[in-house]
């Protein structure tokens, strides 16, 4: 075996460890040096049903949109749709006044739209009762609040029953994506969003920004009353249920104008300035597209073409066997070996498979097949032409090479394209084509050029054919 | 050594056959496009009542909320689709309570799919412009790799008249299907279109290669021949490429796929096969007949003596 052989041998059986490591339903995943990640098949709505929305800023047409007002937007809807308990809810912006929202397995479209649709509630929650460490480790996490409930809003906090009982610690641990039991404590809303009546980032005499806020007169004497019998806890600031920042009340405010120090860098301080000015969506959004797809519908067509996939596939395994022979069985290896190689990259970067997506992999499973088709009809040209073996398969890939080089750049052209518009306009169905097919056709170009090349190699190291005719089948 | 650029003329004819009637069909009847496309609403709903309204009934629920625009369909027991114009969100919500009240009866949304007139017409034309600009790249980068022989341009150009030449015969399918079958041209048409002009693409690059390494060695050829001959020597590839990478796996898809996905299956298939047609008997033949300037002798009175 040769030096080059055995170096790209290694490299191979590397290359394909990792890929069925990574492949395998029950995959570990990679949880050490600082890595943590799982592995699983994320599939698109149209396969496993769901309900997609997109979403568009209701601003006349040609008015600019607010870069942050829009990533704000974004978070908010984000934060709603997590209320709604879907696995792997997928919510992006897409262009610069539109924001698609998938929720896999969702099969109520009343009630996903309902929710994305909802006006946000900004609350300020007593947290009096919570350690200040523990109230910033709060910060992200979906807490209970009383507001709307059993307790009139603006009475002086009366903390329940439950939320002394011991029940504190466990609330660190609750992640925004858990669903809450009625038996976590309950905190108590001392006011709404509503009183606010203006915020504004400024900076002090140090340089530090800051957020200023003013209260309506009714808020004023709310806040005047509960900061004056509350200084040094905690006051959180709840956004539809979500902690979003915990500033602890330094001083009585009875003026109706505060200000929330903390270390803040000029965009955090924006960001919560913006998300409390706006409690709900810092830009009206109206839903231009809906679309449901039901499950079984999804499944039936998972199912089926999966099928004809493992069909198609044995057929054309059996064809390059038969045409080919020898150099045919070791493509049919490589194709195997590119189809885990692929898959393990879908699986890796995660990429959401749709019918599209699923399409554009196929395509690149024909450019694989391709190019071991190009390389074998060289080779068995050379070999025609009398050129003795070592010397035809060398020839074979060298002279192909230009060919699958120039097709395979073409395409991965037309891909870059396709995906740079697929992303900026959220044409998704353009987008999950031309990725997976860009991925497909680079894999593709390793297997044949590395892969087959390198097996068929040490295949004819350890077995000399000299019936050439036979195993080659010119 | 077979002539197949000597009929060049038959296959000019033989896909404008192809092309055409579907043209006409598209001028006549205009493509039969899903609300992907044009925008509109559909709504699928259950009766848990078990007992759907007549679709007339639906209709005047909808005309009382001011949609004119409705069909309306029973699809099985207690079930019911209807279309209309985009719906907004309000609309939607009163269809829904309206339903409930006048054939009292708990209505479940099944299905709601709904497209803004916008949107549609953006996705249609955004696609197209994504493809215009990959287009002009790829003729852009073929002239670039085809540097080292002559009109390399030419062979950018070639490779996207052929192109279009499948987007064409893919159109004039969809236009004929959805005449005469009641096809629809939904987002999964656009998926098959673009694969279709991936593979396209792709394939017209190989055949051209050959020419190019040809140009090099057989420099004495007359461009006619020396065309032929690649044709010839790339032909093996061009029916097992073909064969395995669309034939086989589409045929299976068309076969034992879901419905949803035979029409798809059907689109590709005729469309990857055009592909490699192309590649043949469109790309190349252009190919020659530019190098010949036959256009000279398209119209009558033509100097022959200037292709010699």
């Amino acid at each position: 075996m040769t030096k080059r052989n055995q170096r790209f041998l290694i490299i191979v059986v590397i290359v394909i460890a990792v890929a069925i490591y990574i492949d395998v339903p029950s995959s570990p995943g990679i949880h050490f040096l600082g890595i943590n990640r799982d592995f699983n098949t994320r599939l698109g709505l149209d396969l496993v049903g769901g309900v997609q929305a997109l979403l568009e800023a209701d601003l006349p047409e040609g008015a600019q949109v607010d870069t942050e007002a829009m990533n704000t937007a974004v978070q908010i809807v984000e934060n709603r749709v997590n209320g709604l308990g879907v696995n792997e809810a997928v919510v992006q912006q897409a262009g610069d006044r539109r924001i698609v929202v998938e929720l896999p397995g969702e099969t109520d479209p009343e009630r996903a739209l309902a929710t994305i649709k909802q006006t946000g509630l900004l609350e300020f929650v007593d947290f009096s009762d919570i350690p200040a460490e523990q109230a910033y480790i709060m910060e992200g996490q979906t807490v209970l609040t009383d507001y709307g409930q059993s307790v009139s809003v603006g009475s002086l906090p009366t903390p329940t029953e439950d939320t002394k009982a011991g029940a504190i610690s466990e609330t660190s641990e609750i992640t925004s994506t858990d669903i809450i039991s009625p038996t976590l404590p309950v905190f108590h809303t001392v006011m709404t969003g509503a009183t606010l009546k203006n915020v504004q980032v400024t900076t002090n005499q140090l340089g530090e920004y800051e957020v200023a806020f003013e209260l309506y007169p009714d808020g004023a004497k709310i806040f005047s009353d509960y900061t004056s019998s509350h200084i040094g806890t905690i006051l959180a600031i709840v956004l539809d249920k979500q902690v979003i920042s915990a500033p602890r009340i330094n001083t009585a405010i009875t003026d109706g104008q505060g200000i929330i120090t903390g270390s803040f860098t000029q965009e955090t301080s924006n960001a919560l300035a913006v998300q409390l000015r706006y409690g709900s969506l810092p830009i009206p959004l109206k839903i231009v597209e809906t679309r449901t797809v039901g499950p079984t519908l999804g499944e039936d067509s998972l199912n089926k073409s999966l099928k004809a996939g493992i069909i198609g596939f044995t057929i054309v395994v059996l064809f390059m066997a038969l045409y080919y022979r020898l150099p045919g069985l070791v493509a049919d290896l490589a194709i195997l070996i590119y189809a885990a190689l692929a898959f393990a990259l879908f699986r890796f970067i995660p990429v959401t498979l749709t019918l599209p997506g699923i399409a554009g992999f196929l395509l690149s499973t024909g450019s694989a097949l391709d190019a071991n088709i190009l390389i074998f009809e060289r080779l068995k040209e050379e070999l025609r032409s009398g050129r003795k073996l070592g010397q035809a398969i060398d020839l074979g890939w060298q002279r192909a090479w230009p060919s699958i080089r120039d097709s395979n750049i073409a395409t991965i052209i037309t891909c870059s394209i396709l995906f740079w518009f697929g992303s900026t306009f959220g044409a998704t169905i353009v987008k999950g084509f031309s990725l997976t097919l860009f991925l497909g056709v680079v894999v593709s170009l390793f297997t044949a050029f590395v892969v087959t090349r390198t097996l068929l190699d040490i295949v004819l190291n350890f077995f000399k054919p000299s019936n050439l005719e036979k195993w080659f089948g010119i | 050594m077979i002539d197949i650029l000597g009929k060049r003329y038959l296959y000019f004819a033989i896909s404008l056959l192809v092309i055409l009637p579907g043209l006409i069909i598209l001028a006549i009847w205009k493509l039969p496009l899903a609300i992907d496309f044009t925008g509109g609403s559909l709504l699928e709903v259950k009766f848990d009542s078990g007992k759907s309204p007549q679709p007339a009934e639906v209709v005047i629920l909808y005309n009382e909320l001011g949609v004119e625009d409705v069909q309306v369909q029973t699809t099985g027991e207690g079930t019911l689709v209807s279309k209309s114009s985009f719906l907004d969100d309000e609309t939607r919500g009163q269809v829904v309570s309206e339903m409930e009240r006048k054939f009292s009866s708990i209505v479940t949304v099944l299905r709601y799919d709904s497209v803004g007139p916008t949107v549609g017409k953006e996705v249609a034309s955004r696609a197209a412009l994504a493809v215009s600009v990959a287009a002009l790249a790829v003729i852009i980068y073929i002239t670039y790799a085809f540097r080292g022989i002559q009109h390399a341009f030419r062979y950018g150009l070639c490779a996207i008249i052929a192109m279009v030449h499948d987007v064409a015969v893919v159109v004039s399918l969809s236009a004929i299907g959805g005449h005469f079958w009641g096809w629809q041209i939904d987002s999964l048409f656009l998926t098959a279109l673009l694969t279709v002009i991936g593979f396209s693409v792709q394939d017209k690059i190989v055949v051209f290669d050959r020419i190019r390494e040809n140009s090099g060695i057989l420099r004495r050829l007359p461009f006619e021949k020396l065309v032929n001959h690649s044709i010839i020597q790339t032909l093996q590839r061009s029916i097992n490429t073909q064969l395995m990478t669309v034939e086989f796996m589409l045929l299976a898809l068309a076969l034992f796929g879901g419905v949803t996905l035979r029409e798809f299956a059907l689109i590709l298939l005729v469309g990857l096969f055009s592909g490699t047609y192309s590649s043949i008997f469109i790309a190349a033949p252009i190919l020659v007949a530019w190098e010949n300037r036959e256009w000279r002798n398209w119209f009558g009175r033509g100097t022959r003596e200037v292709s010699a």
